[in-house]
């Protein structure tokens, strides 16, 4: 295990922003802190790096107890949402900045600066000042001049927060595409379930200051914890007391079936390739979402007597909290 | 239209406020040609009142910008109890008239009947009556300069410079010099500028702390109402002239220079 916190506490003020957090981060990975803002990850991060101090716990960094170490021993490279550019520094110089700092010699700041700008494509923006970079090419040098220092471990605070959509989407491929490169040990925080499912390797979920759950994204997806997990990861709905993805359930009409509630549909919305059904079971209002071909060879539509029934093998069934 | 009412309306003030009045002081200062400036320049002691005007506000600037740096981090990035408090007193020295702030200092400092003064004196070092106190009263009237300016620069910079400095392994001192220092430059050198003209023309708080000793106490602005009352007034405009001079030009060069997206 390349980062381990234990038993970790956090208050500013009586706010509890983390409540006795444990977590194992394996070596080389790329590690999603998942949950709604306001949870804790920035802390959670922020302590890691040694930018916030825990009241207790201890956070080892590959073996090496850093509880009390300042942020500059900690070995670790830190990416800002708003990327925190040395405004007054060329790109070159802001990514030598960790180098010059530990004094190496000018050569070999030079080879290892323009190596990594040609990592993030940025060689050719070498002189320019941050301020004349775009929002993505100015998260692209943060991440440059946080390798610079072959960190032990990359740490990322919502890296992509602040860009538009597209250029999001762009460079989350690309964080991962370098991370197969580089295979440093990262963990990086963001409140968007899509971006942690499609980029990491293991997800942790915090919700407000403590750990819901830690495991790979099929594991997330596929065996939630609790009903926050499952709620958080993506759309549910409720059959009777359980929490379902609406694309797990199935409609039937005619004959009817032990496992199966009857209902009536009640609305049906179209998006896209995908329909969705809302299903009126009396008590409950259930939503079921199908692809268009299984919508028609059904033969429903709204007023429709139907029976809902929670696919075979769906691993994912949770009790609903009442 | 009411746009350019209004903007006729500040030149105007401005004008009778500030332009014309200092304009009428320089054409006062040179109503004999160059007989004034030369006059005042060729009496040792007027030269002697001068300098120590420009030692005295140096020294006076010097001090008030570094702990006007320290105190405006202090209040900045750090969280203690008292903060608030502290940052009202830092307005006193502004709100107060000058001439209390020399009496208060006498209080404290006064060799003989001093809270302070007598001790310092038996260690062999006077205040009152010297140049140390012309210095401390100085430093007293000018010391919001600098933070005034440079707080709300740290602020609006915010720390997250600086916290990347950290990890990437910057300690205190070097993120303070790479980074933060670079980031209030202007900030400071504005507080600077401010300082110095204010130390350059201060009067009031120096007037009775000085003891106001020709050649030896004497600064350039007590100079200038000795003159005055003394009906030379040739000699009152062109040090008037030279001091408003120094301060004007330090003002105008550095809004000069102050690159724009700074501002
Ligand atoms: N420096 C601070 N002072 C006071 N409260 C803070 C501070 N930093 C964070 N918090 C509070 O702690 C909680 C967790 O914050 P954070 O770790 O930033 O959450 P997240 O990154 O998951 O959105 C929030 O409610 C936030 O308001
Ligand atoms: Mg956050």
């Amino acid at each position: 295990m390349s980062i381990e916190i234990k038993n970790v506490n956090k208050r500013f003020g009586d706010f509890v922003a983390l409540d006795n957090v444990s977590v194992s981060i394996p070596s080389g990975q790329l590690t999603a802190l998942l949950g709604p803002s306001g949870g804790g990850k920035s802390t959670l991060l922020r302590i890691i790096a040694g930018l916030e101090s825990a009241e207790s716990g201890t956070v080892e960094i590959e073996g090496l107890n850093a509880t009390k170490l300042p942020p500059q021993k900690r070995n670790v490279g830190f990416v800002f949402q708003h990327y925190a550019a040395f405004k007054h520094l060329s790109v070159a110089r802001n990514v030598a900045f960790g180098l010059e700092i530990r004094k190496r010699p000018k050569d070999e700041i030079r080879e290892r600066v323009n190596e990594l700008l040609d990592l993030v494509h940025l060689r050719q923006f070498a002189d320019r000042l941050p301020s004349q970079l775009s929002g993505g090419q100015r998260q692209r040098m943060a991440l440059a001049r946080a390798l610079a220092v072959q960190p032990t471990v990359l740490l990322l605070d919502e890296p992509f927060g602040a860009l538009d959509a597209k250029v999001r989407k762009e460079l989350r491929d690309w964080l991962r595409r370098l991370h197969d490169e580089v295979h440093v040990t990262t963990v990086f925080v963001t409140h968007d379930q899509e971006e942690a499912l499609e980029v990491a390797d293991e997800i942790v979920v915090i919700n407000e200051g403590r750990v819901e759950q830690i495991g790979s994204p099929d594991e997330l997806y596929d065996q939630p914890a609790n009903d926050f997990v499952m709620k958080f990861l993506g759309p549910v709905t409720q059959l009777g007391d359980r929490l379902v993805r609406p694309h797990d359930l199935h409609l039937q009409v005619g004959e009817r079936d032990a496992e199966a509630v009857s209902g009536r549909v009640t609305r049906v919305t179209r998006i896209g390739f995908e329909i969705r059904v809302e299903v009126s079971t009396g008590d409950q209002v259930v939503t079921v979402t199908l692809n268009r071909n299984e919508f028609l060879s059904l033969g429903i539509g709204t007023g429709a007597e139907v029976q809902v029934r929670v696919a075979p093998d769906v691993p994912a069934v949770v009790r609903a909290a009442a | 239209m009411a746009k350019y009412a209004l903007r006729l309306t500040v030149i105007a003030y401005l004008f009778f406020l500030v332009a014309w009045p200092l304009y009428l002081v320089g054409k006062n200062a040179f109503a004999n040609g160059l007989d004034n400036i030369t006059g005042i320049l060729e009496d040792p002691d007027i030269v002697h009142a001068l300098t120590l005007t420009v030692q005295v506000a140096v020294i006076a600037v010097i001090i008030n910008t570094v702990f006007g740096v320290g105190i405006s981090l202090l209040l900045v990035r750090y969280e203690f109890p008292g903060k608030r408090l502290l940052s009202a007193m830092l307005d006193v020295p502004l709100s107060v008239s000058p001439i209390v702030v020399g009496l208060a200092l006498v209080l404290v400092y006064g060799g003989r009947n001093g809270w302070f003064g007598p001790a310092l004196e038996n260690a062999g070092f006077q205040v009152i009556f010297s140049t140390p106190g012309i210095v401390l009263a100085t430093v007293f009237v000018a010391l919001p300069l600098v933070i005034r300016e440079v707080v709300p620069v740290l602020e609006e910079v915010g720390d997250e410079q600086e916290q990347a400095a950290r990890s990437l392994g910057a300690n205190a001192v070097q993120t303070f010099r790479r980074i933060t220092l670079p980031s209030i430059k202007w900030g400071v050198i504005y507080g600077v500028v401010l300082s110095l003209a204010r130390s350059l023309g201060e009067f009031g708080a120096v007037k009775v702390v000085s003891g106001n000793v020709l050649g030896q106490t004497r600064t350039a602005t007590l100079v200038v109402e000795e003159k005055y009352l003394n009906f030379d007034k040739g000699g009152a405009y062109a040090t008037a002239f030279l001091l408003a001079l120094v301060a004007v030009a330090c003002i105008i060069t550095v809004s000069i220079l102050r690159p724009k997206e700074d501002r």
